[in-house]
């Protein structure tokens, strides 16, 4: 069985319709890049299948493990796995990072009925991936995203992935905003998270991304759904043709 | 043509003459003159209501539907002590029950030798000079009423470093709806250090009335921490007025903490008369049903060189109301005057109202002055954030919550207090 499988998905948002019978499959330890031009629907996708409100979907379905999660709140979700980066890290003040990392493994555990994280044990978890990271104690203890840059919120994203372990990890635009020395810090933390049991679907506008996650496979959107699939090499041809072919085709 | 628009008395103001002709002459204390002044102030005015500007929010005419019977007596300490939510917490306490203090409820044996308490009017007849009522805001109407109905009450001089907090607890014990009026004198000598408590309980489900009053006379240097504490029962109206006198180089925080009531006002008039202090007040309300809480606040700037900040923050459930109203006056020759005041109001629900109202009145022209206000819901970005993490969807709001109350509850200096705070607000987010 597959990882995931998005089918027909046709997805409206405030009575605009962003996604047009998007069927997409992942498997198991599979990375996926899905690439696409500005307002494809990528970003759309990526919020349906973390479960934001006000994204309506009017047909199809996502199945991961071969069940329907859209009827599950966005908790369930995580704790059945499912992992987004955002594009846009949230800033939550009052609330220190190495608090929202503890309460948030904990829920997700409790709802497997998993035992809970001890202190140590924690600790130890966090500090590792921090210290690869390059996130110091001093950051864990600020709140979370709050006065961090750019690149700090994108390595903050990459922390609380290594730290939760979702089987299957949606990167938005994780490369947006950073420079090229960010990008490399965060993508090796991605790359280190490389695994059979842990797969991902990294959504890029750029074919730069790519050089340092080099994906499986590489599938292209266009008017909300997708266009063309083929291998990493995909990319790179994306990159000398631009995507205006697709557009067309789409059209 | 000047009508009598006052002419058609509501019935709790109607009982509330009835009341104080038939006490009168019973109530404690050689201050008859000064009792009958003010209730002669209130019977002119009436209750205040909604065109009283002060009042705006809080129509008293309307939330005060009849007058009370006095409160009786306290009757025998309970077997578990005073209720408190300060759990933890060292403090002496001095125990003002049913509108009185209580000498056998109170921890009297060994209290801190910096602290002079005399029961109320034994205070004032050892201390004729002491001007009653002549605190910050004693022109107010509610407070009017208190000077007239004084039942009790206690006074309390701190000398020199007090290192247990002063608790000064009011409790009501009746089984059957009451009022009580009780007044509260504590003067801080120059250098001296306390932190004040003030808390308020009573029974579920009784709508017994309290109006209080404390007067707060901060001496020069000193260092005053006050914290009111309001868990007063769910259908209580309460009143309670702070006139704060503050000398020059002081430092004085307050903080008004309100979880019950149903009609609760705190209002809270500082002066600062001399140069060169330091004041933070705050405050934090929780509520829920269809609670009605007013913290209004007049701060006046009579000596430059102070530094005053404002922060007060309340979170709103079911169809609770909140009332900020906070007054910066500046006068003429308060020169280098710095204040600033925040408010910020977090709706949980489509029926609560928050009103926030700050005001400016700046004579000087060399000051800094600001406010800022807010009324909002939770961010909805901030909620799937937090959620998508795994992290269930009432957790999420009592996370995000919880730091947006804790931002203010910080800033309470008595550790211990501040941690009983903070873990009465977790509670609260707990039982939504």
């Amino acid at each position: 069985m597959s990882l995931l499988e998005v089918k027909n998905l046709h997805v409206e948002v405030e009575d605009k319709k962003i996604l047009n019978g998007l069927t997409l499959t992942i498997e198991k330890g599979q990375v996926a890049a899905i690439m696409g031009p500005n307002g494809s629907g990528k970003s759309t996708l990526a919020y349906v299948l973390a479960g934001k409100e006000n994204y309506k979907v009017t047909d199809g379905d996502v199945l991961l493990d071969g069940e329907s999660i859209l009827g599950m709140a966005p908790d369930e979700r995580a704790a059945k796995g499912l992992f987004l980066a955002f594009q846009y890290p949230v800033e939550v003040p009052g609330v220190a990072t190495m608090t929202f990392l503890r309460t948030a493994l904990n829920a997700q555990r409790k709802h497997r009925r998993e035992p809970e994280f001890s202190t140590p044990d924690f600790m130890k978890r966090v500090r590792e991936t921090s210290a690869h990271l390059g996130i110091d104690a001093e950051m864990l203890r600020r709140a979370v995203n709050v006065g961090f840059s750019g690149g700090e919120k994108k390595r903050n994203e990459i922390l609380q992935m290594a730290v939760l372990e979702p089987r299957l990890a949606v990167l938005d635009e994780t490369d947006s905003g950073l420079d090229i020395d960010a990008l490399k810090i965060v993508s090796e933390g991605v790359n280190r998270l490389r695994s059979p049991q842990r797969s991902m679907i990294v959504i890029t506008h750029y074919q730069r991304l790519l050089n340092y996650i080099v994906p499986d496979v590489v599938h292209v959107m266009a008017k909300g759904k997708v266009v063309k699939s083929g291998g990493k090499e995909l990319a790179l041809e994306l990159e000398a043709t631009g995507y205006a072919q697709f557009s067309d085709e789409a059209a | 043509m000047t009508a009598d628009v006052r002419s058609i008395k509501t019935p709790a103001e109607q009982g509330l003459a009835v009341a104080y002709a038939a006490a009168r002459d019973k109530l404690p204390g050689k201050v008859t003159a000064l009792r009958d002044d003010a209730f002669k102030r209130f019977d002119a005015r009436g209750l205040p209501h909604r065109r009283v500007e002060e009042w705006k929010y809080t129509d008293l005419r309307a939330l005060m539907r009849d007058a009370k019977p006095l409160a009786g007596p306290a009757g025998t300490k309970p077997k578990g002590g005073i209720p408190t939510i300060l759990t933890g917490v060292d403090a002496d306490t001095i125990a003002v029950v049913n509108g009185r203090y209580e000498l056998a409820w109170s921890d009297n044996n060994a209290h801190d030798p910096g602290l002079t308490i005399y029961e109320l009017f034994e205070f004032l007849g050892k201390n004729p000079d002491y001007r009653l009522n002549q605190a910050p805001g004693s022109d107010d109407t509610a407070l009017s009423l208190n000077a007239a109905f004084m039942s009790g009450g206690v006074a309390v001089r701190v000398k020199g470093k007090i290192e247990k907090p002063v608790h000064i607890a009011h409790v009501f014990t009746g089984e059957a709806a009451a009022a009580m009026y009780p007044r509260v004198v504590v003067i801080v000598e120059p250098g001296a250090q306390v932190t004040l408590i003030e808390s308020f309980y009573g029974p579920e489900g009784l709508d017994y009335q309290v109006n209080s009053a404390l007067e707060l006379t901060i001496g020069e240097k000193s260092h005053v921490d006050h914290i009111k504490v309001g868990c007063d029962g769910s259908a209580a109206l309460r009143i309670s007025t702070l006139g704060v006198s503050v000398a020059g180089k002081a430092n004085y925080s307050d903080f008004a903490f309100t979880l019950g009531g149903a009609v609760v006002r705190n209002q809270t008039f500082v002066r600062f008369g001399g140069e060169g202090t330091q004041a933070l007040l705050g405050g934090a309300s929780l509520l829920k049903g269809r609670q009605h809480v007013d913290n209004t606040l007049v701060i006046n700037h009579a000596a430059g060189g102070c530094v005053s900040r404002e922060r007060f923050k309340s979170v709103l459930d079911g169809e609770s109301h909140a009332i900020f109203q906070g007054k910066i006056i500046v006068e003429q020759h308060a020169q280098k005057t710095d204040a600033k005041m925040m408010t910020r109001a977090l709706l949980l629900s489509n029926e609560a109202e928050a009103d926030n109202k700050p005001e400016l009145e700046i004579f000087a022209d060399d000051v800094q002055c600001g406010h800022g206000a807010t009324v909002g819901a939770l961010d909805p970005g901030l909620k799937f954030y937090l959620m998508s993490r795994g992290i269930p969807d009432k957790e999420a709001e009592a996370l995000l919550v919880q730091a947006f109350i804790d931002e203010v509850l910080e800033e309470v200096a008595h550790k211990g207090v501040r941690r009983a705070l903070m873990f009465a607000a977790l509670k609260w987010l707990g039982g939504r």
